[in-house]
Order: structure tokens, then C-alpha cells, then sequence
């Protein structure tokens, strides 16, 4: 049973905020600029939280509050069979519930860290524009009841991260940063656009909660004998690589940290690129269909990515970036999660990954701050005292992503990570050319599974050091910086703390509501609020298995704290910069994040611009413009310069033609038509001849005469038929004389030709 | 209220009549009087829409008189749910033109109103002509304004510029003038009498030879407005020498006329035409896309860049109308619409920085935002409305266009042998999404970000209020075309689908062997030697009004899949 | 009534007159001296009317040849006229150097 709701004043508020902030932002003054975007801001997490408790006490678990504020269609059209009806529905179910209660409230508290962070920046208003703009747009992806409605935020986003980004304009690089994520994201959108309309162009809707009554439709063969679902599965899954930062569309991310600080922790980390993960969730129906070729890909790709984004973390010298590497790994253990079917999961590492990785963003900020903006953490160090809650917090989030037992990440990561053990994928029925089945489905059951769990391990091992490399050499040892900074190093102001504070405490708490079964066995009440929307892991863990399991992770973890413990405890030791010297290759490979973007560069960037440069200069300037059209302007003036000189000005040359023209007609209308009249035709029939004038076209007004025999005599006289009969008496040769002659002008000619007769 | 069309076309052509009679130094009197005209011609054009029920079959506010007599060309106008919005979006950018025009056209005034106006005439009567003749002569009405515009206040390249547009234009619509006067030669052999009438150019029914020659004559005429690949190099010449006026009314308004006469004429009168060379159309458009995106990622004029940017934009359009049905042709439609505000409000951008700096070259520019904040804010909205960003004009159309392209072979019209290659078109023609934003945000960045290094760019002005009042209404039009596209698609949508049954009927009557007949004739009528085209119309009130198949007569996913 | 034969000298003498004249105005370059070679080919003209007028017992082409003999006439005055100003504007009555349309 669905009830209703006003959902949209959820988005609607931080969007009147933005309106208010970008257009009077100016003239408001600080106080009431942070005041209107905290405030729409708090209202709408209040409206979201009412939103939510009313959902969890009175709708049906798996109902949803939908919105009835926008009843017509927002684009339409009818009339030929395959009608079109998007409209711009707001619906709140147990999913969007979790996504609204993490984007409204973190952002607020994020909000409220940015109102000290940004404080002396001149941009303050379009700042905080832009930050309400993007929890608008975040607000409606998370609460649309339709693709397009979702894809509506989607790219909301994408432009407030765009421009937010590009905040300081003034520097080329920000704004070349925020460009490149535009535009990756927009490879991205390119799929998912596709997706949406094959997903329309196959069941005429695209509502979530009409998808799934169309399975039997999305199972048949599409392309290839495989279903139609996982076509669009896929194309949808190209957009969520691209905003959630995944192989191969992950470059972004790194480059996106150019924006300022809260930018990174409220859109980068937290909200934004986690939207991937939700609308894979969100259309976990078109992943569910057999074959989960869908659902290979994405765990495939999310593990990937998770262990690449980690060991490129362990080497990367600025605060920000191993941060952002650190948020593309977690993306890929959510994605493991939505991929293997432990959709819980995924959207549950989302939610404790949102608490503590804002806040390491927020402490990356408080630490910068005081630093005067510098990010290279080799210039850091000794932090700890001078900024105890920035530490003490960060010491915690640093537990918490490592996942040390209770805080959040230990109980989301082990889910994630029983769910990959846990995963069953079905590739096919049959074998595939030399692979028999069997082989198939040792493959994608067993061995599969098992090499993506073995993949995040090994990233969750990674993770746990490049973190704690990061809170080492940044808060323990002696300052390496100059001496000015280390005058200016303070703690950040309260607006700052405090948000720093909660975060920490959530990053506690956060993971309690999901203890697993086998601890305690209605722990998992996380699982159990999403089970009516999302469906449970096909496989149960044995409790053996999960207890091994959570224990092999918690031994990882703690050996990836240990050995930077020993590499960098009181900051970057010598065996550490030995260890660098002698894996130097390795090192340089994973400094320069395997070199992807110097690849992309040779193989899209730079082919691109040189096609554009060929098409433009050749083919379009060159060719068709050159070529083509002013050919034929030249030849068509190349024709007036040659008639030209039959227009030379000078009378007498034109009375020549005149002369000539006139002659010329004069000969054509008269003496030609005879001319050509009397050459004839003939035709024998034993002793019968017929000549035929002209060719035997008769000419009006022509008379001929003819000699049969060139006797002298003419035998026919001016006669007007063009065909005449001869009957010969007797054998012979003989010769014919015809003439043809005009008596309007008495302009004459005559033929002869000779004809036997036997 | 038949004759508010009438008024709505010729009010400008009065404006320009007034012009002429005011003193050529009355400077600021003939600025007034032409943006007033403009804006009394939009206020009226208002008016054709407030009567206007978009559900009504046929034209609205019809207006059909005997013209000249002897040939049979009647003064024949009407507005349906197509030709409204693009009324509407000339009157309503009109007056914006001549606001914008205000400072920046300071030579020769009243001619440049008197122009503009005869211009507005041309472009409205265009739209709403019913007569072939008619039309004819408001298409090349257009030419001669818009000739004098880019080529007196032009640039420095101006006559070049000016010629290559006329000569261009006018190689397509002498081949449209013949086709149009071999269809008039053919009603009259089908019905013995001589009209130009659209409803009975619609009616008949030719060979499909005589098809084919016909709708390359009138596709050529089009194609070269709207400007299809690879006709279109007369476009960036045009653009980038005309003044920004030109530019304007050239972007928005003139070559819709290329996209407005397939839908209107080229589509309904040849079906068999083209179910047979529309795959050819929909190549050239798609590689219109993908090419203009990418010459336009070259260039390094602004104005040539938003030119290119045209020419991959009208391929939409173009793609859109070829898949004949009502998502695609509807979000053609709406694609019309929005660049003509999107695109036509870059122009004015790009206006004002030349007023400041008289050049266009992108390398001049750089970190303008820190100079010009509310200017950087309008730019970006046309910007992202030209990328199409959700929310903003472009995204409807673009939506609607590859939602129809992908669903092409399951529709209504699906029986129409175009569409084996619908995903393959909708794929390709979404790369268009990506490359859109790889050059304008790379324009935008060029021109608005990074450091301002260039000393001439220390000190530019801020949006005057005039150029406020300029881009302002643009603005709001983005936004609502983004927004609340209800507003156009309830009126467009009805006059597509009629259009596309009209289309399909034609089609499946089959082509006629060697003698034309009429939709809908009998053999007998015509013998009796009266079948005037009036009669038929009233009575042949046909299937055109059956509403197509029920939906999914074929149940999706079991239909033809490439 | 003369032979119809006979005629024919008189279109003869026409032909060649107007053979002289025409061959004047297209290669002499004196303005005045291709004035009187028109007014050769009018009188050509005007032969040739009266010739076929008397052969054919029609006075309308003698008729004709007035008018022709009137407008000659008018022509002679004009062009003198107009070969006179020229010679005052450009000294020079040669028609090779009034080529302006040329250029």
C-alpha cells in the first residue's frame, strides 16, 4: 500500500536555498547565507526523518510513500502504440529511505563544517548556492520513482560537481579537473541514457515499480541469444562506472579533490559518487536475471577496482588523493556487494562508508587548514598535538575504514565480504564452445566468487595500511614542515569539531544496526529493514564459515595496521624509503596510478582532438568547403571569364555575331529542312522500290520531285508525300534523283543513289 | 478570430512600412518603433494560442482566400499544435533580437529595423502558409532580409558570407519551386483543378519514381536550411560574419524552417520516398552529429564553434523527424524549440563579449568570471541548457528523440521499412550527449576560467540592464522548456500524431503506378469531371482520424528485433 | 509588268548594298563613317521593300520604306548628335576608344 507524502519539499528545500543563495547570495551577507543553505538544509533532513518514521510506522514494509504534488506527466507523448509518460514522481521506499537519511543529514553536518572552512573565501555565496543545488539534485536522484526522473538528479549532480569542482575558477587546473569529471561522467550518462530507453523501447515504462512486472518481456533474447535485462543492466551499470568512479571511468575522482575540501567529503565521498551503487540496487531486478552476466561484470569490476584504487593509495603522497583513492576502493567493495547479490550489504557499506569517510575528508580539511592549504603529507607530521580532536577523531575513522571490530566498516566490509564468498553466478545452461558446463559453473560458482573475495581481501589489507600510513605520518613523529606553518598550526573552530565529532561518533555506532546473525542473531536489523525491497543473498554461510571468515579480515586488518606501524610510526622510516628504493619500478607504476591517464590521453584524448583537427582542416575546410562548394562557385566563374570575352564592350564585334547569328538562322530555318528532307531511304521489294524523304519523317511544307530512272524526265512533280513507290519494268541498274525543295523560300536540294533490280 | 494570423504576419511587415516613412536620424525613434512592433507582433501571436485546442482536428484560425484567381494560389494560412510553437518562438525572440540589436547596430538603423521586420513577416507566414505557392514566397521572402543583414552589418568577411547563403539557399529552393509546380500540374491532372493547396498536395498520391524526384527536390531545399552534412559549410560562414542579430534569427528561427519544411511537406507528401532513401537521411544526420561535434571541438572562433554545435544539434532534429513516431518527431519538435533558445542565447553571449571586446576568438578571453559574474551565470545556462543538462531546455528533446529512435521498429508506424538499425541509430546518436559536452564545456572554460592573463580583459563591464533584459527572458524560457514541457507537448503532441497518420495512411494507400489519383478518390467522381479538391476535404474526413494500432498490438519484447 | 526575273537584280543590288553596309559598320572605326554605313543598310532596306511592294502590287511596303526613310532620318540627326558630344568629351571619334561598358 503506498501512502502519500509531501516528498517534494525534500528536494524542493535545499533548492530554494540554492535559488535564494545564488541570487541574493551577494547582497544576504555571510551570517544569512550560511543561515538559509544549513537551514534548507535542516529542514529537509527534519521533512526526510518525519518522511522515514512515517514510512517505518505506517506504510506496508515493502510499500513507499509517493509523492502526489506532481500529478500531470512532466514529458509525454502518445498515439503510436509505444506511449511515453514520464513523470516527475517522488517516491520513498525502504532504500530511499536510507540514501535520504545519509544524504540529508550528513550534508547538513557537512554544511555546517563549510560554514567555518569557507569562511574567508570571497565565493561564500555561490559556494553554498551551489552546495544546496547539489543536495537538491542528490535529494531527486535518491527520490525519483523513475529513471529519468533519477537521471534528472543524476546529471544535477554531475553539474554541481562540475562546477563545484571548478570553485576556484581562476586556476586552470581546478577548472580542467572539474571539466574532465563532467565529461567522464558524460560517457558514463551515455550508457545509462541507453539503457533507459531500451529498457522504455522494450516494456513502455519506466517506473521502478512497473519494472518488475515486465520480466517476462526483459527475459527474452535481445542480442546474441542473451536476455534483453542484461543489456540494459549493463549500459545502466556504464553510467554508474562513471559517477561512482569505477574501472574504466574512475580517472575522475583523483582530479575532482581540486575542489574545496567540504566538496570532497559531502559530494566526492558521502553522497554523490555512491549513486551508482544505489541505482544498481534500485534496478536490482534487470542484475537478477539469469544469466548474472550483469552481476559478474559489476562484482568483477567492483573488486578490480577496490584492489587497484588500494595499492595506488599506498603510495600517493597528497592528503586528498589517497583519500579520493581510498573512496574509489570502498565504491568497489559497495559494488562487490550490489554485484554479488548482497544488495544489503552494499547500500549498508555505503552508509557507515558515508560516516567515516566524510569525516576524513572533514579532518583532511581541518588538517589543511591549519596548514595553510598545503596537501602533501611528507611535509606534515607531529599533528597529533597540536590538533587533538582532528586526531582523535581521525584515529577513529582510521579504525573504522579498516574495519577493527565494533566500528562501522568492520560489520558493513564482513557483510560484504561473506556475501562475495557467499555468491552463486549463473553464466549458463548450456557450455560454451570448449568450455563444457560443468566447467561453467565451477567457474562462475566457485572460482569466481572465490578470486573476487581474495581480491578484496588483499584491498582490504591494502586499505588498512595506506590509512594508517596516512594518520602516521601525518599526526605522529616531528613536523616536517616550515617553521612558519608549524607557528600557525591551531585547531580548527567549533563549526568545524563538531561535525568532526558526530561523524566520529557515527563511525562507532553506524555499523550496530547490521551485526551479523551469527553474533547475534536479530543483530542484523539493517538487513531486515531493506529485506522487503531488496532481496537477501541467495546463499547462507555456514556459522563456521562466517566466524573464519570475519576473522581472516579482522587479521588482515590488523597485519595492514602493524606493518605501518613499523614503516611509518613517527613518520616515514628508513626501511620504508628502502622498501620504495628497491621496488622502484612497482613504486613508480603505482605512484603513477598504473598509468592510466597517460593511456587514455594516447588512446581517446589525443586521438580525439587530432580527428577533430583533421575534420575540421581537411574534410570540412579543405574538402567539402574548398573543394566542393567553391569548386563549384570557380568553375561556374571560370565560365563567366570565358564568356566574358565574347562581352567586350565593343558594338562592331556584337554586329559580327548579330551578322552571323542571323545568317545562321536564316540558313538553318531554310535551306537545312530540304537538305536534310532529301536525303532518303529506300527499301526494295523484288522490283518495287520505296524511298522514304527525310528519314521518313515528313516535313511540312516541303514539295519533292523525283527521277526514277535520271532519264532528264522528272516522274513525279512536286509532290507532297515523303514517301513515294516505284515499280521498275525489268532488270537493271538505275539511278534515282530526288529532290526536296521549300517554295516558301525556293531553297532546294537534291540526292542521287542507285539501285539494282534482279 | 481568423484573422489574427493574418495580423500576427503582417503587423512587422506594417512596422517596416512605418520605418520607412520615419526620418533616417530618428535614431532612437526607429529602435522604439521596431522593438515595439516586435513586441506588439508577440503580444498578438499570444493571442493565436490563448483560442488554441491543440485537440482540434486540422488547422486553426484558418484563413483561405482567393489569392490569384487564374492559377489557382489562394491566401491560404492555419496553425496547428507544429507551426504554433515555432510562431512563437520567432515572435517571442524578435523582440530580443532588436533589444540586443540596440547598441550594436549603430549604422543605418532604419534600414536594419525595416530589415528585421520584413523578415519577421517572412518567418511567420512561412510557418503558417497552407499553400505551396504561398510558402514558396515567404521562404524566399526570408532570403532577402537576411541577405542585407549579414551582408551590410556584417563582418569583415560579410559579402562572402552574405552570397554563399543566398546562392546556397536558392540552389535548393528553385529545385523546391519546380517540385512544387510539378505537384501542382499533377493535381490538376488528378483533380482538373489548379491548386497549391497543401491539403490537396497531401492528398496525392504519385509514382514512387515521381516521389523520389520530388522529395529530393524538396529534401535538398531543406536540407541545405537545416543544414544537413555535409551542405551545411554555408552555416559557420553566415554565423560568424553576421551581426549578432543575424546570428540570432538565423540559429533559431531561419533554420527551422529546414527541419519545419521536412516535417510539414517533404515527409507527408513522398512516404514512399521516403521509407526508401530515409536511411540515407538518418546516415547524414548521424554523421551531422558526430561530425559537427567534433569540427566544432576544433574550432577556435566562438561563433563557428556554437555554428558547429548547430549543425550536430539539427542532426538530432533530423533523426528525430525520420523515425516517424510521435516520441521521436514530438522531441524533434521540441529540439526545434530548445535550440532555438539555447543556442540563440549563446549568440547573444557571445554578442555582448564582442560589443567589449570586438573579437571572437576564444584565446583572446579566459577567467571572465571573476569580471563578469552575472554574465558568467546566464553564459553557463545556456551553456549546460546547449549540453542538455535535465532541467534545462535540451534535455527534453534529446530524450524524447532517442527514446523514439530506440523504440522505432515497435511502434504504430513500425511497417514503414526504415528502422532496421533504430539501436544502432540511437547508440550513435547518443555519442552526441558526450561530444556535446567535450566542446562546449571546453569553450566554457576557455572563455569564463582560469586566469584572466589578458590585460584588455581587466576591466569589462558587467551585464548592462539592457542585456539583462535580453538574456533574462532567454533564461526563463530554458528553464521552462526544461522544467514544465507539458506546456508545448500538450499542443504538439496531437498535431504530430495526426501528421504521422496522415504519413501512414499515404503510405499504406500504396504509390501510384503511373497516373497520379487522390487519397481517397474514387474512379467514377473523377470522370464526372468535378471532383473540386473543397468537396473531398469535407467528405474525406478519412481514417487520418483513426487513432493508430492499440497499443502494443504486438506485445513488446516478442516484436522485431534487429 | 516587268519579268519576274527582272526583279531579282533589284533584290540583288538591295543585297549588296546592305552587304557594303553592314561590312562598314562592323569594320570601319570611325564613328561617322558607320553612321553612313547604316544609313546604307536602311536604304538597302528600303530597296529591298519598295522592289517586293512593286512585285507583289502592294503599296504598304512602299509605305513602310517612308517610314524607314523617316526614321533614318531621326537616327542620323541622334547619332550625329550623340558622335558630336562624344568628339567633345573625348576628342575622338574612333569607336574602339569607347569601350566603357568593357571595363
Amino acid at each position: 500500500m503506498d501512502a502519500s507524502f509531501p516528498l517534494h519539499l525534500i528536494p524542493l528545500l535545499p533548492l530554494l536555498g540554492a535559488i535564494i543563495n545564488l541570487l541574493l547570495g551577494r547582497r544576504l551577507g555571510k551570517g544569512a547565507v550560511a543561515l538559509v543553505a544549513c537551514g534548507s538544509v535542516a529542514a529537509a533532513a527534519l521533512v526526510a526523518t518525519r518522511a522515514v518514521w512515517v514510512l517505518g510506522t505506517e506504510g506496508l514494509p515493502s510499500g513507499a510513500l509517493v509523492d502526489r504534488f506532481f500529478q500531470a506527466d512532466w514529458i509525454f507523448s502518445s498515439g503510436d502504440g509505444l506511449d511515453l509518460h514520464v513523470s516527475a514522481g517522488l517516491m520513498l521506499d525502504r532504500l530511499s529511505a536510507v540514501m535520504v537519511l545519509v544524504v540529508t543529514w550528513i550534508g547538513l553536518l557537512i554544511h555546517i563544517y563549510a560554514t567555518g572552512y569557507m569562511e574567508h573565501d570571497p565565493g561564500y555565496h555561490r559556494f553554498f548556492g551551489y552546495l544546496n543545488l547539489f543536495m537538491g539534485a542528490m535529494l531527486i536522484l535518491v527520490l525519483g520513482d523513475s529513471l529519468p526522473v533519477t537521471f534528472v538528479g543524476w546529471e544535477g549532480v554531475g553539474v554541481c560537481s562540475y562546477l563545484l569542482i571548478g570553485f576556484w575558477y581562476a586556476e586552470d587546473k581546478n577548472a580542467t579537473a572539474g571539466r574532465k569529471a563532467f565529461i567522464v561522467n558524460r560517457v558514463g550518462d551515455f550508457g545509462f541514457l541507453l539503457g533507459m530507453c531500451l529498457l522504455f523501447s522494450l516494456i513502455g515504462t519506466l517506473k521502478y515499480s512497473e519494472i518488475g512486472s515486465h520480466m517476462q518481456t526483459l527475459r527474452q533474447p535481445l542480442w546474441l541469444g542473451w536476455p534483453a535485462a542484461c543489456f540494459i543492466a549493463l549500459l545502466i551499470f556504464v553510467g554508474c562506472t562513471g559517477k561512482s568512479a569505477q574501472i574504466p571511468l574512475h580517472i575522475w575522482l583523483p582530479d575532482a579533490m581540486a575542489g574545496p575540501t567540504p566538496v570532497s567529503a559531502l559530494i566526492h565521498a558521502a553522497t554523490m559518487v555512491t549513486a551508482g551503487v544505489y541505482v544498481v540496487a534500485r534496478t536490482h531486478v534487470l542484475f537478477d536475471v539469469f544469466p548474472t552476466s550483469a552481476k559478474m561484470v559489476v562484482a568483477g569490476i567492483g573488486a578490480a577496482t577496490a584492489l587497484m584504487a588500494a595499492t595506488v593509495g599506498i603510495v600517493q603522497r597528497d592528503f586528498k588523493r589517497i583519500l579520493a583513492y581510498s573512496t574509489v576502493s570502498q565504491l568497489g567493495f559497495m559494488f562487490v556487494g550490489v554485484g554479488t547479490g548482497a544488495y544489503a550489504a552494499g547500500i549498508f557499506h555505503l552508509m557507515t562508508h558515508a560516516f567515516f569517510k566524510a569525516g576524513l575528508f572533514l579532518g583532511a580539511g581541518s588538517v589543511m587548514h591549519a596548514m595553510g592549504g598545503e596537501g602533501d603529507i611528507t611535509k606534515m607530521g607531529g599533528l597529533g598535538k597540536h590538533l587533538p580532536v582532528t586526531r582523535w577523531t581521525f584515529f577513529i575513522y582510521c579504525l573504522a575504514i579498516a574495519g577493527i571490530f565494533p566500528l562501522a566498516g568492520f560489520f558493513s566490509k564482513d557483510a560484504i565480504l561473506a556475501g562475495a564468498w557467499a555468491a552463486r553466478f549463473q553464466l549458463a545452461r548450456q557450455g560454451f564452445g570448449p568450455f563444457s558446463v560443468e566447467w561453467v559453473q565451477h567457474f562462475t560458482q566457485d572460482i569466481y566468487p572465490k578470486l573476487i573475495w581474495s581480491l578484496l581481501a588483499a584491498a582490504a589489507l591494502c586499505t588498512a595500511f595506506y590509512m594508517w600510513r596516512l594518520y602516521f605520518v601525518v599526526f605522529t613523529g616531528r613536523f616536517r614542515g616550515t617553521a612558519d606553518q608549524e607557528h600557525h598550526l591551531h585547531e580548527s573552530p567549533p563549526e568545524m569539531t563538531v561535525p568532526l565529532m558526530v561523524l566520529a561518533a557515527g563511525s562507532v555506532v553506524a555499523g550496530w544496526v547490521g551485526v551479523p546473525a551469527v553474533m547475534y542473531h536479530e543483530g542484523d536489523w539493517f538487513g531486515a529493514w531493506l529485506a522487503p525491497v531488496l532481496p537477501p543473498p541467495a546463499q547462507e554461510l555456514s556459522h563456521s564459515v562466517e566466524w573464519g571468515l570475519m576473522a581472516v579480515a579482522l587479521c588482515l586488518s590488523v597485519i595492514g595496521i602493524a606493518s605501518a606501524y613499523l614503516l611509518y610510526y613517527g613518520g616515514i622510516s628508513e626501511a620504508a624509503r628502502r622498501a620504495a628504493q628497491i621496488l622502484r619500478p612497482l613504486y613508480l607504476l603505482l605512484y603513477n596510478k598504473y598509468y592510466i591517464d597517460e593511456l587514455y590521453d594516447v588512446v581517446f584524448v589525443r586521438p580525439l582532438k587530432r580527428t577533430a583537427w583533421f575534420l575540421w582542416y581537411v574534410v570540412d575546410a579543405f574538402f567539402i568547403d574548398k573543394v566542393l562548394v567553391q569548386g563549384w562557385a570557380w568553375m561556374v566563374s571560370m565560365l563567366g571569364r570565358a564568356v566574358r570575352y565574347l562581352q567586350n564592350g565593343e558594338v562592331q564585334r556584337y554586329l559580327v555575331g548579330v551578322l552571323v547569328g542571323t545568317a545562321g538562322i536564316l540558313w538553318v530555318t531554310t535551306t537545312l529542312p530540304p537538305r536534310r528532307a532529301a536525303a532518303f531511304r529506300l527499301s526494295q521489294q523484288g522490283r518495287r522500290v520505296t524511298l522514304e524523304a527525310g528519314g521518313g519523317s515528313s516535313r511540312v511544307g516541303l514539295v519533292y520531285r523525283v527521277d526514277w530512272e535520271s532519264d532528264g524526265k522528272w516522274d513525279e512533280v512536286d509532290t507532297r508525300w515523303s514517301t513515294l513507290t516505284h515499280e521498275y519494268p525489268g532488270q537493271g541498274t538505275y539511278k534515282i534523283l530526288f529532290e526536296a525543295r521549300d517554295p516558301r523560300w525556293g531553297t532546294s536540294s537534291t540526292r542521287r543513289r542507285v539501285v539494282h533490280i534482279e | 478570430m481568423s484573422w489574427i494570423l493574418t495580423l500576427t504576419t503582417f503587423l512587422p511587415l506594417l512596422g517596416a512600412l512605418v520605418c520607412l516613412l520615419l526620418p533616417r536620424e530618428e535614431v532612437g525613434l526607429l529602435r522604439g518603433v521596431g522593438l515595439s512592433v516586435a513586441l506588439l507582433t508577440f503580444l498578438f501571436s499570444l493571442g493565436i494560442l490563448s483560442g488554441f485546442n491543440g485537440q482540434t482536428a486540422g488547422f486553426l484560425h484558418e484563413v483561405d482566400l482567393p489569392w490569384v484567381q487564374a492559377l489557382g494560389i489562394r491566401y491560404h494560412l492555419g496553425v496547428d499544435g507544429i507551426s504554433l510553437w515555432l510562431v512563437l518562438l520567432t515572435t517571442f525572440l524578435m523582440p530580443v533580437v532588436m533589444l540586443s540589436s540596440w547598441s550594436a547596430i549603430a549604422d543605418k538603423v532604419r534600414e536594419f529595423t525595416v530589415a528585421a521586420l520584413v523578415l519577421e513577416t517572412g518567418m511567420i507566414g512561412g510557418f503558417l502558409a497552407l499553400d505551396l505557392f504561398l510558402f514558396y514566397v515567404f521562404f524566399e521572402v526570408m532570403l532577402i532580409p537576411m541577405y542585407f543583414i549579414i551582408g551590410v552589418w556584417g563582418g569583415e568577411r560579410r559579402l562572402y558570407a552574405a552570397i554563399k547563403f543566398v546562392l546556397y539557399t536558392m540552389v535548393g529552393s528553385l529545385l523546391l519551386l519546380v517540385a512544387i509546380l510539378y505537384l501542382y500540374v499533377k493535381v490538376h491532372q488528378a483533380t482538373g483543378t489548379w491548386s497549391f493547396a497543401y491539403a490537396d498536395m497531401q492528398r496525392l498520391v504519385l509514382s514512387e519514381r515521381e516521389q523520389l524526384y520530388c522529395f529530393a527536390a524538396f529534401a535538398l531545399a531543406f536540407c541545405i536550411k537545416v543544414p544537413l552534412f555535409p551542405l551545411h559549410t554555408w552555416l559557420p560562414d553566415a554565423h560568424v560574419e553576421a551581426p549578432t542579430a543575424g546570428s540570432v534569427i538565423l540559429a533559431s528561427v531561419l533554420l527551422k524552417y529546414g527541419t519545419y519544411g521536412l516535417l510539414r511537406f517533404a515527409l507527408p507528401l513522398f512516404p514512399h520516398a521516403v521509407a526508401e532513401v530515409g536511411p540515407l537521411l538518418a546516415a547524414l544526420s548521424l554523421a551531422g552529429i558526430i561530425y559537427g561535434s567534433l569540427v566544432a571541438y576544433a574550432q577556435r572562433d566562438i561563433k563557428k564553434l556554437i555554428a558547429y554545435s548547430s549543425v550536430a544539434h539539427m542532426g538530432i532534429v533530423v533523426l528525430g523527424l525520420l523515425m516517424l513516431n510521435t516520441k521521436a518527431v514530438n522531441g524533434a519538435i521540441y529540439q526545434m524549440l530548445a535550440h532555438g533558445i539555447s543556442t540563440g542565447a549563446l549568440f547573444l553571449c557571445v554578442g555582448v563579449l564582442y560589443e567589449r571586446r570586438h573579437t571572437r576568438r576564444m584565446e583572446e578571453f579566459g577567467g571572465l568570471w571573476a569580471q563578469m559574474p552575472v554574465f558568467a551565470g546566464f553564459f553557463l545556462i545556456f551553456t549546460l541548457a546547449s549540453v542538455g543538462l535535465p532541467g534545462l531546455c535540451g534535455f527534453v528533446g534529446e530524450f524524447l528523440v532517442l527514446a523514439g529512435t530506440m523504440s522505432a521498429g515497435r511502434t504504430a508506424f513500425a511497417d514503414v521499412p526504415l528502422f532496421g538499425k533504430a539501436h544502432l541509430y540511437a547508440a550513435l546518436a547518443a555519442t552526441g550527449v558526450v561530444l556535446g559536452a567535450v566542446y562546449m564545456l571546453w569553450m566554457f572554460q576557455r572563455v569564463m576560467l582560469g586566469p584572466n592573463e589578458n590585460p584588455k580583459n581587466r576591466k569589462l563591464r558587467d551585464l548592462t540592464l539592457r542585456e539583462g533584459m535580453v538574456l533574462t527572458p532567454m533564461a526563463v524560457m530554458a528553464f521552462w522548456l526544461g522544467l514544465y514541457p507539458a506546456t508545448f507537448l500538450r499542443d504538439m503532441n496531437p498535431a504530430v500524431h495526426r501528421t504521422l497518420v496522415a504519413f501512414k495512411e499515404k503510405y499504406s494507400a500504396g504509390a501510384a503506378d503511373a497516373e497520379p489519383r487522390m487519397l481517397g478518390q474514387d474512379k467514377n467522381k473523377k470522370e464526372e469531371g468535378q471532383p473540386p479538391a473543397k468537396q473531398d476535404k469535407e467528405e474525406g474526413q478519412p481514417p487520418a482520424q483513426q487513432p493508430a494500432q492499440p497499443p502494443a498490438a504486438s506485445p513488446p519484447g516478442t516484436g522485431a528485433t534487429p | 509588268m516587268l519579268p519576274l526575273s527582272y526583279f531579282n537584280y533589284y533584290l540583288a543590288l538591295g543585297a549588296v548594298l546592305f552587304a557594303i553596309g553592314a561590312v562598314g559598320v562592323i569594320a570601319r572605326r570611325n564613328a561617322l563613317i558607320a553612321l553612313m554605313s547604316v544609313e546604307l543598310m536602311l536604304n538597302a532596306a528600303n530597296l529591298t521593300l519598295v522592289v517586293f511592294a512593286r512585285a507583289q502590287h502592294d503599296m504598304r511596303g512602299q509605305a513602310v520604306a517612308f517610314l524607314t526613310i523617316a526614321v533614318a532620318a531621326a537616327e542620323a540627326a541622334v547619332g550625329l548628335a550623340i558622335v558630336v558630344g562624344v568628339f567633345r568629351n573625348r576628342r575622338s571619334t574612333q569607336l574602339d576608344d569607347l569601350t566603357m561598358m568593357k571595363h
